[in-house]
């Protein structure tokens, strides 16, 4: 308790190793008002805002690490099904279990640190990210495959040139909701460790101000929302051809 | 490797891929320079009738039968001696399966390649075929020849039956008048004959025989000048004459 109120983002800091003391504001805000914009700005640059970023630095790596382990299990779960199998079967087990539950477990191994909150939310993404890409590999019809063998390529090259880019629009469906969750689970790391925007919630949550807590929370759903629209924007750059629609009478 | 074009029903042309990529495919994996792909899939679009503004769309954005002739460019990119066809225009509804039948044997004057052509139409084989090989049940040949062999003189039921109780008017769509004229003695031409241009086929002509009940049907060319004329009785011995007759392979009309 007392290294959460340690961090605990005061303008005018409580004395160490007393109760915490209910935190107002820094008498910037009348004590009553639900919602303080003068508390968001002043505690914007040395509060909320380095908040956000390691919000931002612990989903990236997450969802990074969570894709390339995803991508790299479904190429070889394409080509067996007993892998394919195991992998669902540790990736839900993993989807199953409460998210503090999975953060506790590692706290003996990797103690009170960044590595325990990355192994509990790279281990939910497995799931989405890993049905997403098979069902993406699997997905392409099997007369562009046989077209694709007619024409000359190898098996590696059918897979390479062919299934890979076309899975492409089912992979980032699942790393939009990947990420998504992501987002919001990371509020949660806090409880093992004071990263992200989790950290000001918890915080608020042992005090009357609501301000920090509104303000935290809103900044979680927004960088949700922001993170999915960037997501849109990049798969359609990258699949213009899945837009591409017919014009006139087929 | 690539002595095959190869082009299936489905076409499968690659959807992530733009139409000149998706020509220009055995090509890149050929490693040619991209100068000379760009000029190849050019020439491609042209061959098969397609705009040069088609080479930055994706498949989904073309016709069925604009998609067929993408697959047949894509085929023809590397000018391979021998095509396989296995069923190419069969997704194709019946208006433009025909279209694209009349094309391709257009396209094949040009190119002039030998193409095996798999279809379980016999009316496309008989159209599309020089020679036709009939298969069995299992694989096994029944027989192999031009279609007119087939129709006039089919070995066995199983290849009667395969091109059908219809198969004298099918023989006769192979012939045009034009070249029926000279195998008789000069008729005398009834005033009021109906009069086809020589370019009509047998089948044609005989169905305006029928309809008009004359006997006699007069051959013009396509000044109007005549040239003959035909019989019901010579069309009866075209359509199941015992003996092959010569120059059988005619574009159907």
């Amino acid at each position: 308790m007392s290294a959460l109120a340690a961090a605990a983002p005061t303008p005018t800091p409580p004395p160490g190793g007393g109760p915490v003391i209910p935190n107002f504001g820094g008498g910037a805000c009348p004590s009553h008002t639900t919602f303080c914009w003068n508390w968001v700005t002043q505690n914007w640059g040395p509060e909320l805002g380095p908040r956000l970023a390691e919000h931002v630095y612990i989903t990236l790596i997450a969802v990074g690490i969570g894709l390339v382990i995803s991508l790299a299990a479904a190429m070889y779960a394409y080509q067996r099904g007993w892998f394919e199998r195991g992998f669902i079967a540790l990736s839900t087990l993993l989807y199953t279990i409460p998210a503090v539950a999975f953060f506790l477990f590692f706290v003996p191994i990797t103690g009170l640190s960044l590595t325990t909150i990355e192994i509990g939310l790279v281990g939910y993404t497995f799931l989405l990210l890993f049905r997403n890409a098979l069902t993406g590999l699997r997905s392409v019809p099997p007369e562009v495959t046989a077209a694709a063998a007619g024409v000359g390529m190898t098996p590696r090259q059918v897979f390479f040139r062919i299934n890979v880019p076309l899975a492409v629009p089912s992979i980032m469906a699942g790393l939009r909701i990947a990420t998504v969750t992501t987002i919001s689970l990371a509020t949660i790391a806090a409880y093992i460790t004071p990263l992200g925007l989790g950290e000001p919630i918890f915080t608020a949550l042992h005090t009357v101000f609501t301000t920090e807590l509104i303000a935290a929370g809103v900044l979680a759903i927004l960088l949700a929302l922001v993170a999915d629209g960037l997501l849109v924007l990049a798969q359609r750059a990258v699949t213009p051809w899945a837009r591409a629609r017919l014009r006139g009478a087929r | 490797m690539w002595s095959i074009g190869y082009v299936i029903q489905h076409v499968g042309l690659f959807p992530h891929m733009t139409i000149a990529a998706n020509i220009g495919v055995v090509p890149t994996l050929l490693g040619w320079p991209k100068d000379r792909i760009r000029q190849r899939v050019s020439e491609l679009l042209d061959l098969v009738r397609l705009d040069p503004g088609f080479a930055r769309r994706y498949p989904a954005q073309l016709s069925g039968g604009q998609q067929q002739r993408v697959g047949l460019a894509r085929a023809l990119a590397v000018d391979p001696p021998v095509m396989l066809m296995d069923e190419p225009f069969g997704a194709l509804d019946p208006i433009t399966r025909s279209r694209i039948q009349n094309e391709f044997l257009r396209l094949q004057q040009q190119i002039k390649k030998t193409v095996i052509f798999v279809t379980h139409d016999i009316d496309e084989a008989i159209k599309m075929g020089d020679r036709i090989a009939v298969l069995r049940e299992g694989g096994i040949l029944a027989q192999y020849g031009t279609a007119d062999e087939l129709l006039g003189h089919p070995v066995d039921d199983y290849v009667a039956d395969f091109v059908g109780a219809d198969r004298g008017l099918k023989r006769l769509s192979l012939r045009r008048v034009g070249d029926l004229v000279g195998d008789q003695p000069a008729i005398r031409v009834p005033a009021d004959a109906p009069a086809v241009t020589a370019d009509t086929s047998a089948r044609v002509a005989l169905s305006v025989l029928f309809t008009s009940s004359a006997n006699v049907l007069a051959v013009t060319g396509e000044d109007g000048a005549p040239l003959g004329a035909v019989t019901l009785e010579h069309l009866r011995e075209v359509a199941g004459a015992a003996e092959p007759l010569a120059g059988a392979k005619g574009q159907a009309r």
